[in-house]
């Protein structure tokens, strides 16, 4: 019978609501009246200060301890050393090497050893300095060769020398490739390493309940793997913990693992029965550190005459620092993040990271593929100089495509780099601008993929990655609650956007409750660029379930089919028949009679199948790839070396935007951040003075400031992926990548010198200047660019 | 240690309180008035996002001993919107236009780049240029946002505050 019933017509497409739009975030005017509470902010009776006692000596040998006469200084209420929180622990499960304070041996200048709490910072000050400590000073080792040779182990917990993690992988025969190929490039990178400069240092209160539950906040991106971390450390069951993330002030990576801080307050709080405080100095927060590794890196890439790549081996030594940190993945990421946007039809990478006596290195924004990025987008620069070709059409012959799969087994979905290259391409006039640029004056090119979330979590388990509960109101609210960390990026906005598109509710009509693992399900945390594909997919999968109740119960009581009703701008609404419509709260108050109170749960889970099958295949394999393309535009001072940074256009595929002035904040937010660590930004210790940091405050750390701050242009592109929520994928690292080799490119093409050491300050460059210059008067090398304008040697 | 008592002029209100002699105007307000929205980033200069108003001037609260600001107008971010032509609309202009543009993204630095830009506009009493923007808020880090928006959101700002102005004698 069914065969003979005409279908009857689809009701016309619900009206555009949300998605896309540009949106008032739901908890910015809060921050804007000065209101929100960090969590420097929380004020709790009877809170105590905590201060950490921290080592001078790049490397030593605790022989003793004496805490006595600080315990004895009135208005000092505890003290602990290293034994009191010894079990190891690590954000990586393989690698525990870190404990909350020194116990044998301090690894870097600023290894915490002591802590203590009192009524105020004062005391605390006073009671750290009559702390009395007796080292054994060690050599200290600050360059990872140098530290793969030595005879004395860094890190007190690892079995292999100084050796962190050692990854080589091949696909292809690269040799042969190599060997084959009418050019081959070869070049030698340096990555100098730098921090993520968050504005709120790292703060952790924790406070014991009167019926034993241990509540911590803290300023953390990882709610969840703090949580599992106190619990090991403290040895206290998990549900007698509770750990809140308060609004945070920024993190880029540097706050997604486990800090000293954390554990001390906690062991504090619990020994002295107060609440208890730590607020990092910023000179602490640079010690702390975990930020992006300095790299030394050597690619050798062949190309055809035609431009396209037959294979390309890296061979890469990572400084480590003191402690693994992320360290195993960064190892892997250095090599395996790099297969994408261009066909790599041969590859090897030999990636080598070595511990030395220096703050521990981490995840920071593009976590392992910014320094290796800039190897791979100079060295396709380079090519393109030899071949005399334009560096679009390059990158163009060497584009993947979209569904496609990476030479070392990645799965890759959706695909607009092309987009991303013909938007900076025509935003950027790339043609007529760089015809009219003279000397000292240019344009460069670089491209770019990242990850959307990884398919497997940090520590093996077959629960879902990403969960979300919403519950609705009878007065026509939302609630939802997620274990997801906002950390300024805007996730908690995310969210909302969602389930007000789905459920036809303003975003002031959704409550967001957001990392507290007594409310909220467990999420893994902000990091990896995982929360819009993972989270939204949970919290779309939640709204959608409730979206068909409400259409449900409405469409009974107009009896029509639930397919005609959709949800919007606070009403149910027919959509045969638009001036029929209903206030959403009855809907709601409808749906609630029907059912009972009104709540979903969502949760999401990575499919499982789209990595390499080999040891490690499957470290980088994301559910989808972002792309991006940067056309940076430079001025360069031959007098000085000085390179002004004028403009960055910066196209990102992000799948769909979701809310477009996030995305184009996280992209301008991006390409900002990779400008500065090109250009002035540099963490690094000084051998000569015993380790200390070369500069450990906002003033000697350089970060730009307005002033300094090229005009960032950006340029969404969206390549829809299944994968991802209505198509969206990540924002907020992925546009960072090409900034670096952008600006190196374009230094390039103004002056006709190559930077391959970061970051491109004035002396350095003003010494490649002279040197090409001296080249030039000895008729080894032909001008550059000679005077007539936009005449240039491989035109 | 014995404490000083002070009587400080915040946002329009005669504040008493007691507090250690050395201790900055920024540790004042956040620890013993609780008026938080002016924060600390580095305590040592570097970062602006302590910035307040002393007698209409941008300040860090962080370098201004407390007792040095007795006698003189303190305004904070806390004072911003309350204003009675602002009371309406619930907010200051600069405050809606940084909502619009979504200038604050952790918002960590925006009381600080606030009181900054409102300075600005107060003195220049007129629409004001990006590159006048970069150069008043240079003293402000921000790390999310790349700046751009900050400056777009500053400048409608001013363009919408002095609007009325332009059309009264235009």
């Amino acid at each position: 019978m069914a065969d003979h019933d005409p279908t009857p017509p689809a009701p016309p497409a619900p009206p555009a609501w949300q998605l896309g739009k540009s949106h008032r975030k739901v908890d910015a005017m809060e921050r804007m009246r000065g209101i929100t509470r960090y969590t420097d902010d929380l004020k709790l009776p009877g809170l105590l200060h905590c201060k950490i006692l921290r080592s001078p000596h790049p490397h030593a040998n605790i022989l003793s301890i004496d805490t006595s006469k600080a315990e004895a200084l009135p208005g000092v209420h505890g003290v602990i050393t290293g034994k009191d929180l010894s079990i190891p622990y690590g954000i990586i499960p393989w690698t525990p090497d870190e404990t909350a304070l020194a116990v044998e041996k301090v690894c870097h200048v600023g290894d915490g050893l002591a802590a203590v709490a009192a009524v105020d910072e004062d005391t605390a000050l006073r009671a750290l300095a009559a702390i009395e400590v007796v080292y054994e000073p060690l050599q200290a080792y600050y360059d990872p060769e140098q530290a793969l040779a030595a005879e004395v182990a860094i890190n007190p917990f690892n079995k292999r020398g100084n050796l962190s993690k050692d990854v080589v992988l091949e696909f292809g025969d690269v040799e042969q490739s190599l060997a084959d190929a009418p050019l081959v490039i070869e070049g030698e990178y340096f990555f100098e390493g730098t921090t993520h400069g968050a504005i709120e240092p790292h703060c952790a209160v924790a406070k014991l309940e009167p019926n034993g539950l241990l509540t911590v906040w803290s300023a953390t991106q990882v709610s969840h793997y703090l949580h599992r971390e106190l619990a090991k450390v403290l040895e206290r069951p998990a549900h007698t913990i509770r750990v809140i993330q308060p609004p945070l002030g920024g993190a880029f990576g540097g706050k997604s693992e486990p800090f000293d801080l954390e554990f001390c307050v906690a062991k504090l709080a619990m020994l002295t029965g107060r609440p208890v405080k730590c607020l990092y100095t910023r000179e602490e927060v640079f010690y702390a550190h975990r930020g992006r590794h300095p790299m030394k890196m050597r690619h050798r890439t062949g190309f055809t005459r035609e431009g396209k790549i037959t294979g390309v081996s890296a061979r890469t030594f990572i400084d480590g620092g003191a402690y693994s940190s992320f360290g195993l993945v960064t190892t892997y990421y250095s090599g395996q993040l790099l297969c994408s946007p261009y066909v790599f039809p041969a590859y090897r990478f030999h990636s080598t990271r070595a511990y030395t006596n220096k703050p521990a290195c981490g995840p920071k924004r593009g976590h392992g593929s910014v320094q290796p990025r800039f190897a791979i987008e100079v060295q396709l620069d380079k090519a393109a100089v030899a071949l005399g070709l334009d560096p679009f059409e390059l990158r163009r012959r060497n584009d993947m495509g979209s569904n496609t799969t990476t030479v070392n087994g990645f799965e890759v979905g959706s695909n607009g780099f092309l987009e991303c290259l013909d938007r900076v391409e025509s935003g950027s006039q790339w043609r007529e601008r760089r015809a009219s640029l003279g000397f000292g004056h240019g344009l460069g090119l670089a491209g770019s993929t990242y990850i959307c979330g990884t398919n497997y979590p940090i520590y093996p388990n077959d629960m879902p990655q990403g969960a979300v509960q919403i519950t609705l109101d009878r007065s026509g609210r939302a609630r939802v609650f997620s274990g997801a960390n906002d950390i300024g990026q805007g996730s908690n906005t995310m969210l909302a956007v969602i389930v007000a598109e789905e459920l036809g509710l303003h975003l002031d009509d959704v409550r967001v409750v957001s990392a507290d693992t007594d409310l909220c399900p467990v999420d893994l945390g902000a990091y990896s660029s995982r929360i819009t594909l993972m989270v939204g997919n949970a919290c779309m999968q939640a709204a959608q379930k409730l979206r068909g109740k409400v259409r449900e119960s409405v469409a009974k009581r107009w009896e029509i089919p639930a397919a005609r009703v959709t949800l919007i701008d606070r009403k149910a609404m027919d959509l045969e028949d638009p001036a029929r419509s209903i206030a959403l709260d009855k809907a709601f108050q409808w749906a609630e009679a029907d059912h009972g109170l009104l709540g979903e749960v969502g949760s999401y889970n990575t499919p499982k199948d789209r990595h390499g099958s080999y040891r490690g295949g499957t470290i980088g394999a994301s559910p989808a790839y972002s792309f991006t393309a940067h056309v940076a535009e430079v001025e360069v001072d031959p007098e000085t070396g000085v390179v002004d940074v004028k403009h960055i256009w910066v196209a990102h595929d992000c799948g769909r935007a979701l809310s477009k002035l996030i995305v184009e904040g996280q992209m301008e937010g991006s390409a900002y951040m990779g400008f500065g660590e090109a250009i002035m930004e540099r963490h690094a210790v000084d051998p000569r003075h015993n380790g200390v940091h070369c500069g450990p405050s906002l003033l000697d750390y350089r970060m730009p400031t307005f002033l300094d701050t090229p005009d960032i242009h950006a340029l969404i592109v969206e390549a829809p992926d299944p994968q991802g929520p209505y198509g969206a994928k990540e924002a907020g690292e992925g546009p960072l990548h090409p900034s670096i080799p952008a600006i190196a490119n374009a230094i390039y093409d103004a002056v006709g010198v190559r930077i391959d050491a970061l970051p491109f300050s004035p002396p350095k460059v003003l010494a490649a200047i002279q040197d090409r210059a001296r080249l030039e008067q000895a008729g080894e090398l032909a001008p550059f660019k000679s005077a007539g304008l936009g005449e240039r040697r491989n035109a | 240690m014995a404490e000083t008592l002070l009587s400080l002029h915040i946002n329009g209100e005669l504040a008493h309180v007691a507090a250690p002699p050395h201790w900055s105007l920024l540790e004042v307000l956040r620890y013993r008035l609780d008026l938080i929205g002016s924060k600390q980033g580095c305590d040592k200069g570097d970062c602006g996002a302590c910035t307040v108003q002393i007698d209409g001037e941008p300040v860090l609260a962080c370098l201004t001993l407390a007792c040095a600001a007795q006698g003189r107008a303190i305004r904070t971010v806390e004072g911003l919107g309350w204003e009675p032509q602002f009371r309406a609309a619930g907010c200051h202009p600069l405050q809606d236009a940084f909502d619009r543009y979504d200038a604050a993204q952790c918002g960590f630095c925006t009381p600080g780049i606030l009181m900054s830009a409102e300075s600005l506009l107060r003195k220049r009493g007129r629409a004001v240029t990006p590159l006048e923007v970069r150069e008043a808020l240079a003293g402000n880090l921000c790390r999310c946002t790349g700046y751009t928006k900050i400056v777009d959101a500053v400048v409608d700002a001013s363009e919408r505050m002095f609007a009325e102005d332009h059309d009264i004698h235009g």
